[in-house]
């Protein structure tokens, strides 16, 4: 293909020669695109949204946020020549500052030494020292300033990270993963992603019903400066504006008086002179008319009167009226710009919501679906970090301009005045780090304040990590039992997955993307707008109302503003798209045009979800056999598809105006695009399900959630990671029975399970309820194995009087042979006292001798030279249950960033199956290991094959899940032709999915049945089975639920010292509950004398003294061995009984609170 | 199977009774009539015995070796019960004990590979040693040349010039220390206590011991990483670890038998041809018209091919032969697997007398 602008003069002629050839032509067999999948994940990576979305951010959006007005210069009050201007900002290179001396850092290294990946922020400044202006910018050329700000956490393979644009080998340099998409931070150590957030449009008309069935609209409003929103609701038939600067709904005619419409025919002709509009309108004039209000000074002053007072000591005395119009021109829908009281926009726009509002009251069928995709915005770490950083730098200038003037007032200075000492880049740093760690997303100027935005990257398995980097949350309620927003949305096609989500409370509310989706991040919007006026955008301040509405032409919003109006809107449309797709407007524009509403919709906005297809003319796909040749042959990229026009991203809205075809050859002429792959519909946990399209639809559902707790391989760099939980297959394998996408993510390399041969049938009565027989000499070989890591630190302290923790070589003792050995329970320990890697840790071994100053507090001469009598033991004891064994496994010795030396150790435990572990296939069936079997008693087929697990056939009547049937089945066929077989999702026509057909067929040809059932002898009796067995290699998943880690009993154990109850919680090896409803159980069958026994003798039975004239407790006179009322002074009236210690600690409670328990005995 | 030697007229059972008493039927459903009839007075009504004769059963068995090697035989026992025939395959597999590495004593391991997967993977080696020349070693009991074979690895990977070596461990490298233990390092006493050199063992061939098959990977290193171990090998058997079972599996199938209910001819003939994937049919011309015939029975895999179809089932019976077994033994290595065989029958011997000797 030559460049892109003879591409662009061709354009039109291309459709008609294509079609030319579709005509004739012959059909010939569909392109096979898949290929462009592999080259998309390449180019944009599999998390590329939130990567995207930072590097907009620090190469674009800060930029903006320093120049913006208000944060760009800081004054002054009492100096008024004084300034100090930002020039430019940047964000540097990750590196790490120790003893004043920079080094750059990699990830890994902050994840080890629990420090921030961070990159310094500086800008260039011009400021005013005495008299004169000093300018200071950082070398030139180089990405830096000359004043460093502060540190900004930085992404993981974003554009500053350091893992950019590594490959393979130089990534494991620094010990990096290179199947680890990125997109997450590393913050203190602990990998933190900022998940995806889920919103409404911001600055777009929503029409809405309320809770009484009338129509409101609604505006949330978002700029820069504000955020704000405004509704519109219908009352007795009247229109009325609601907002939260006014106390009461103002009659929306009100509002348009005080814009300037002072003319009721004007606003009826801005809205509409169609007579039912008029009608509906009517009312709401009426009702402007009684309250006499005619002009717009008598508007302004209603409204005047109507402000909410809000507190302010500083602004000096307005007018009311100067309040309301200020009001109406900044903050009642802020998003529309008002210039110097020029409210005609404005007007228009509240015209347009009208139009709309009454719209939907004619017929309901206009009103918004609030859970259309379209309508929704996905803000991204980008976005949010964009806003706290803001937040942020505008609080470094003020404590500056604070600081500033602090020193200024002062008369007479020493010496010159410079500002930039008084820069403290503590602000940003601290205040990004923490909220990234916390996830605390407080920006008060917008009143937002968000808990639980940053979690913990899991890193159960690799499938885990990757999901949650797609994962997107709600802001929805999670107790609301709507089932609106939790439903699957029709728009979400392509767009997220239908598939992945999880059970309960969050069923639906949080999503994940799919694999193709894309997010789009904000695009200049000045030379659009410029481009469509000149494209024929008739701009509104030359319309008249009339014109406004006129049927022959379409309304023109962009990012939800109103442009203007266009008389050929679908010319317009195509014109736009020709230019996308020449590449000379941005890929992610899109147009929407929306014949209904007439009006077309131009987006350029950050947050909206798209995807990219192929194009096609008149049902002809523009992808031919020869661009996927030169993709191939690596001559080609999918940015070269992207750019010569071949393939483009769509957005929800613009979907709408495509007909798209599933595959080339049910294209009709009227398709527009054609998918690229049908199964990127799926995300990445349900891309791992083989014929998912098979299954029944939860059983997906169940998978996606429990491929997150499959154990397996983590990152090829698990076994450098000190993470506090590691989990590990012994010996993963890759399925045999594969997909598509288990490939794009790299699945196949890290595989999260073993291909255990199953066999499916009864056995033993010990497989109910999905229970599964293990087969002995399979875990013998290693089936099922895993590693589990735990990670224990300890820190060594520093305090405040200087003094620190220490380590002490292990204690000696003279041994019994003579000679000296090491004491009991440090044996394990090398010569520094810390655990020697490799050795056997029991509990209560110590595994790190520390010791700990007595005296933290008090100032010590000399804390180097304290003598050992000044030190406690503090020694780190292992704490497991008794009677495992574990190996300390790596033992790490570092400092972290503010050089407190930390000592990180692994202890590690290999674990086998047992009966109770839970494992699971991919199709949603999970089951524990009912019984471990001898492998001689397992029955085993005519070539001797054994299964390695036994299933129930009951698991499949009731789930339906077919796609584990026919994962057998491939599998089966797989072994025996040597070749991975696939299974991806509706594969089947475009060949990704092997039909059960040539399985059966395969099957066949070597000898089997072809529906997989094999001729079983027992391997108990000896004799054959009277059934044939449906017996194949099934890829097991083990599951990070094991008995070990929650198999509890206790007879009798501790005991909580204020109740004397035993202690509740398997850590703490508490007692077992008979809880409320059990002992409702025993009182309803009259067992009270078990009741007594459990409730109080096996707890926290207590003999007291009561004294039976005075109902108090007495107590019993040791010395004098008598038993005594305190109260009465004396010991005549005294009863000895027994009751809940719990129970007297609550006679005493009341007493210390004045209140006096009496008990009134009735035998003593 | 009934003979004429007992008398001229020996009741005989009906056809479709002999059917059920001899054959395992394998209907394109489900196989019936699987298990082998016991009583004895099964079918006192026709007067036939069903009762097993010590004469008759020596007269009947036969042994056919079909095919051996070193590893594999694979051979027909003839005239056993599927419970005698299983009993040997259930002994092969965990009671016929063989030799395998129970202890490891790591010394070093710099390796990526976790000490516990280590020595698992060093358990499960198949190792070359007659498990007849060496006693079972009690818990109590300390390692001696008679209960304990030693091997060690040390193995240090380095970089030579362009090349690693030592990049992986093999089993090869695990060698065989005929004096005992050479651990612990620093005292004399050692985790063996030999009385004598393993070398003069009597009955151990001139190679002396080894793991099987010198390819195994056992680890894999990188420069600088090492391995020094020891694997201590003791006797046991499979049912306590599959890592004692001598075999890789023993197992049996019935003599496959495939009956032709009627003449098939022509083009059905073709078909059938066609459809058995393991080649049972033969095509025979019998004249001018094309007849199937069974060829090769013994290759029938039952897959069920050739009674799928519409009334296909009503052309071919499968069946399967009650008490002919094709044993196949495949043996990892320690002993030839007709020597496995002999061990196990020994086993069911010694078993048998112990069940004798409990009852008298
Ligand atoms: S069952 Fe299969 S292998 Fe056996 S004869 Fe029929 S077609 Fe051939």
């Amino acid at each position: 293909m030559g460049v892109s602008k003879a591409d662009e003069v061709d354009d039109g002629d291309n459709i008609v020669s294509s079609h030319k050839e579709g005509l004739e032509a012959p059909v010939k067999t569909a392109v096979d695109k898949f290929q462009l999948l592999p080259s998309f994940l390449k180019v944009r990576g599999l998390v590329k949204q939130h990567i995207d979305s930072f590097n907009y951010f620090i190469n674009c959006e800060i930029k903006k946020i320093i120049h913006a007005q208000g944060n760009e210069k800081v004054t002054s009050d009492v100096d008024a020549n004084f300034y100090l201007k930002y020039l430019d900002i940047f964000v540097g290179e990750p590196c790490v500052e120790q003893d004043y001396i920079y080094e750059p850092i990699t990830p890994q290294q902050c994840r080890l030494r629990d420090m921030t990946y961070s990159a310094p922020i500086s800008v260039d400044v011009e400021y005013t020292r005495g008299k004169e202006v000093v300018v200071r910018k950082g070398k030139d050329g180089k990405q830096e300033g000359s004043i460093n700000i502060g540190r900004m956490p930085i992404m993981l393979r974003s554009s500053r990270c350091i893992l950019a644009g590594k490959n393979e080998a130089q990534l494991a340099k620094v010990g990096e993963c290179p199947l680890d998409p990125g997109g997450y931070f590393v913050v203190k150590g602990t990998e933190k992603v900022i998940l995806i957030q889920e919103q409404l449009s911001k600055n777009r008309i929503i029409i809405t019903t309320d809770s009484s069935g009338s129509v409101a609209a609604s505006v949330t409003s978002s700029t820069h400066e504000r955020k704000s929103k405004t509704n519109m609701v219908v009352k007795h038939e009247r229109i009325y504006l609601r907002h939260n600067t006014f106390g009461d709904d103002i009659p929306i005619v009100v509002v348009m008086r005080a814009m300037g419409m002072e003319s009721d025919q004007e606003i009826v002709q801005m809205v509409g002179r169609d007579p039912k509009y008029a009608g509906i309108l009517n009312p709401s004039l009426q009702e402007c008319a009684a309250l006499k209000i005619y002009t717009s000074h008598q508007a302004l002053e209603y409204l005047g009167s109507k402000v909410r007072s809000r507190n302010m000591f500083t602004k000096q005395k307005r007018t009311k009226v100067d309040e309301a119009r200020d009001i109406l021109a900044t903050v009642v829908l802020a998003h529309v710009p008002v210039h110097q009281f020029d409210f005609r926009a404005k007007c228009i726009y509240l015209a347009v919501i009208i139009r709309k509002m009454l719209e939907a009251m004619l017929n309901r069928e206009a009103v918004d679906d609030m859970d259309y995709v379209g309508n929704k915005r996905l803000e991204l770490a980008g976005q949010l970090l964009s806003l706290l950083f803001e937040d942020l730098f505008k609080r470094m200038n003020a404590e500056l301009k604070k600081s500033m003037d602090a020193t200024l007032s002062k008369a007479n200075r020493s010496t010159q005045f410079d500002i930039i000492k008084l820069i403290r880049p503590d602000t940003l740093t601290n205040g990004l780090e923490h909220a990234i760690s916390s996830g605390n997303w407080a920006v008060k100027r917008f009143k937002m304040d968000r808990k639980g935005v940053t979690q913990v990257v899991s890193r159960l398995s690799f499938i885990a990590a990757l999901g949650h980097m797609t994962r997107i949350s709600s802001q929805f309620e999670k107790t609301r039992k709507v089932s609106g927003p939790r439903a699957l949305q029709p728009s979400q096609w392509g767009m997220l997955c239908p598939c992945d989500t999880p059970e309960g409370e969050a069923c639906g509310l949080v999503k994940n993307l799919s694999l193709m989706t894309h997010v789009t991040t904000d695009e200049e919007e000045a030379p659009l707008i410029e481009l469509c006026t000149t494209l024929g955008v008739e701009d509104l301040s030359l319309l008249s109302g009339e014109e406004l509405h006129s049927p022959k032409t379409y309304l023109v919003f962009f990012n939800g503003t109103i442009l203007g109006v266009h008389r050929r809107p679908n010319r317009f449309a195509e014109v736009l798209r020709k230019l996308r797709r020449a590449g000379k407007i941005g890929e992610f524009v899109s147009v929407h045009v929306n014949p209904k509403h007439r009006n077309i919709q131009i987006a350029s906005d950050g947050g909206r979800v798209c995807r990219p297809l192929v194009i096609a003319d008149k049902g002809v796909s523009r992808v031919k056999e020869h661009h996927m040749k030169e993709l191939k042959d690596g001559f080609r990229t999918f940015d070269d598809f992207l750019r010569e026009g071949l393939v483009e991203y769509l957005d929800v809205n613009e979907e709408n105006n495509s007909l798209i075809a599933l595959y080339e050859g049910d294209a009709t002429p009227d398709t527009t695009h054609i998918e690229i792959e049908p199964f990127t519909i799926l995300g990445v946990c349900a891309g791992l399900i083989p014929y998912p399209h098979h299954n029944q639809s939860p059983r997906n559902t169940y998978q996606c959630a429990m491929g997150k707790q499959a154990m397996g391989n983590i990152a090829y760099n698990q076994l450098q990671r000190m993470d506090t939980l590691l989990y590990l297959l012994v010996y993963p394998q890759r399925p045999l029975l594969s997909t598509k996408s288990i490939e794009l993510v790299g699945y196949d390399k890290l595989g999260a399970g073993q291909n255990a041969t199953v066999a499916v049938m009864s056995y033993s009565g010990y497989d109910i309820e999905d229970a599964i027989v293990m087969n002995k000499s399979s875990l013998d070989r290693g089936f099922g194995r895993c590693i589990v890591i735990k990670k224990s630190v300890v820190p060594m302290k520093k305090y405040a009087n200087r003094t620190a923790d220490r380590i002490m070589a292990p204690e000696l003792q003279s041994s019994a042979k003579g000679g000296v050995q090491v004491v009991a329970r440090q044996q394990l320990q090398d010569h520094d006292g810390i655990a020697a890697v490799g050795e056997m840790i029991r509990p209560g071994d110590i595994y790190v001798n520390k010791q700990s100053p007595i005296d933290t507090r008090n100032n010590v001469n000399n804390p180097m030279a304290l003598p050992d009598s000044a030190y406690k033991r503090t020694p780190q004891t292992y704490k497991g249950a008794a009677g495992e064994t574990a190996v300390v496994d790596k033992v790490l010795l570092t400092s972290n960033d503010e050089n407190h030396f930390v000592v990180k150790c692994l202890i590690r435990q290999t674990r086998r199956p047992e009966v109770g572990d839970k494992f699971s296939s991919r199709h949603g069936q999970k089951g524990v290991c009912g019984t471990i079997v001898q492998q001689e008693d397992f029955p085993f087929s005519e070539r001797g094959i054994c299964p390695d697990l036994i299933m129930n056939p009951h698991g499949f009547p009731s789930r339906m899940t077919v796609g584990k049937m026919i994962e057998l089945l491939g599998g089966k066929a797989g072994l025996h032709n040597g070749k991975f077989h696939y299974g991806s999702a509706f594969g089947e026509p475009s060949g990704h999915a092997d039909k059960v057909s040539t399985i059966s067929a395969t099957l066949v040809k070597h000898g089997f049945s072809y529906s997989g059932k094999d001729f079983i002898y027992s391997g108990i009796t000896g004799s054959p089975l009277q059934a044939y067995i449906f017996m194949g290699p099934i890829y097991y998943q083990k599951l990070k639920h094991m008995v070990l880690d929650k198999m509890h009993a206790r007879a009798r154990g501790p005991r909580v010292v204020l109740t004397r109850q035993p202690t509740e919680g398997r850590s703490r090896e508490g007692g077992l509950r008979l809880g409320e409803m059990e002992r409702d159980c025993l009182i309803a069958y009259g067992a009270s004398m078990m009741i007594l026994e459990r409730l109080m003798i096996s707890s926290d039975q207590f003999q007291i003294q009561v004294c039976t004239k005075c109902g108090m407790i007495g107590y019993y006179h040791h010395k004098l061995k008598i038993c005594l009322c305190s109260t009465c002074k004396s010991g005549d009236n005294i009863a000895t009984m027994k009751l809940p210690y719990a129970c007297k600690l609550l006679f005493q409670e009341l007493q210390s609170m004045n209140i006096v328990p009496r008990l009134t005995l009735a035998e003593a | 199977m009934a003979d004429a030697s007992s008398g001229e007229h020996e009741p005989e059972l009906p056809p479709h009774l002999e059917l059920q008493r001899t054959r395992v039927v394998c209907a394109p459903d489900a196989p019936s009539y699987t298990e082998s009839v016991q009583y004895s007075g099964a079918y006192m009504a026709y007067g036939v015995d069903n009762s097993l004769r010590i004469e008759d059963f020596c007269k009947n068995l036969r042994v056919e070796i079909i095919s051996m090697n070193e590893e594999d035989i694979e051979f027909d026992i003839v005239g056993i019960d599927a419970a005698i025939a299983n009993a040997f395959r259930r002994i092969l597999i965990a009671e016929v004990p063989t030799m395998a590495i129970e202890k490891v004593y790591i010394a070093n391991n710099t390796s990526v590979i976790q000490d516990e997967v280590l020595a698992h993977r060093l358990g499960l080696l198949p190792i070359k040693a007659d498990p007849r020349l060496f006693d079972y070693k009690s818990e109590e009991e300390n390692a001696n040349e008679k209960n304990t074979i030693v091997f060690k690895i040390d193995v240090v990977c380095t970089r030579k010039g362009e090349r690693v070596l030592n990049s992986s461990v093999t089993s090869d490298q695990m060698k065989w220390l005929p004096e005992g233990s050479e651990m612990p390092f620093n005292t004399m006493t050692k985790f063996t206590s030999f009385g004598s050199s393993q070398k003069n063992l009597p009955g151990l061939p001139a190679e002396g011991i080894s793991c099987q098959y010198p390819d195994i990977i056992v680890a894999k290193l990188r420069p600088g990483q090492a391995i020094e171990l020891e694997g201590h090998a003791i006797k046991g058997s499979g049912n306590i670890h599959a890592k004692w079972s001598p075999v890789a599996t023993a197992r049996y199938r019935m003599l496959p038998e495939v009956n032709l209910m009627e003449d098939i001819q022509g083009k059905l003939a073709e078909e059938l041809v066609q459809k058995c994937p393991t080649g049972v049919f033969d095509i025979e011309d019998v004249g001018t018209v094309k007849k199937a015939i069974v060829a090769r029975p013994r290759n029938c895999t039952l897959c069920r091919e050739c009674v799928r179809g519409t009334d296909w089932d009503k052309r071919v019976q499968l069946t399967r032969v009650k008490d002919h077994f094709i044993f196949t033994i495949e043996s990892t290595g320690a002993l030839r697997p007709e020597v496995l065989f002999t061990e196990a029958i020994k086993i069911l011997n010694e078993k048998c007398h112990r069940i004798i000797t409990e009852l008298s």
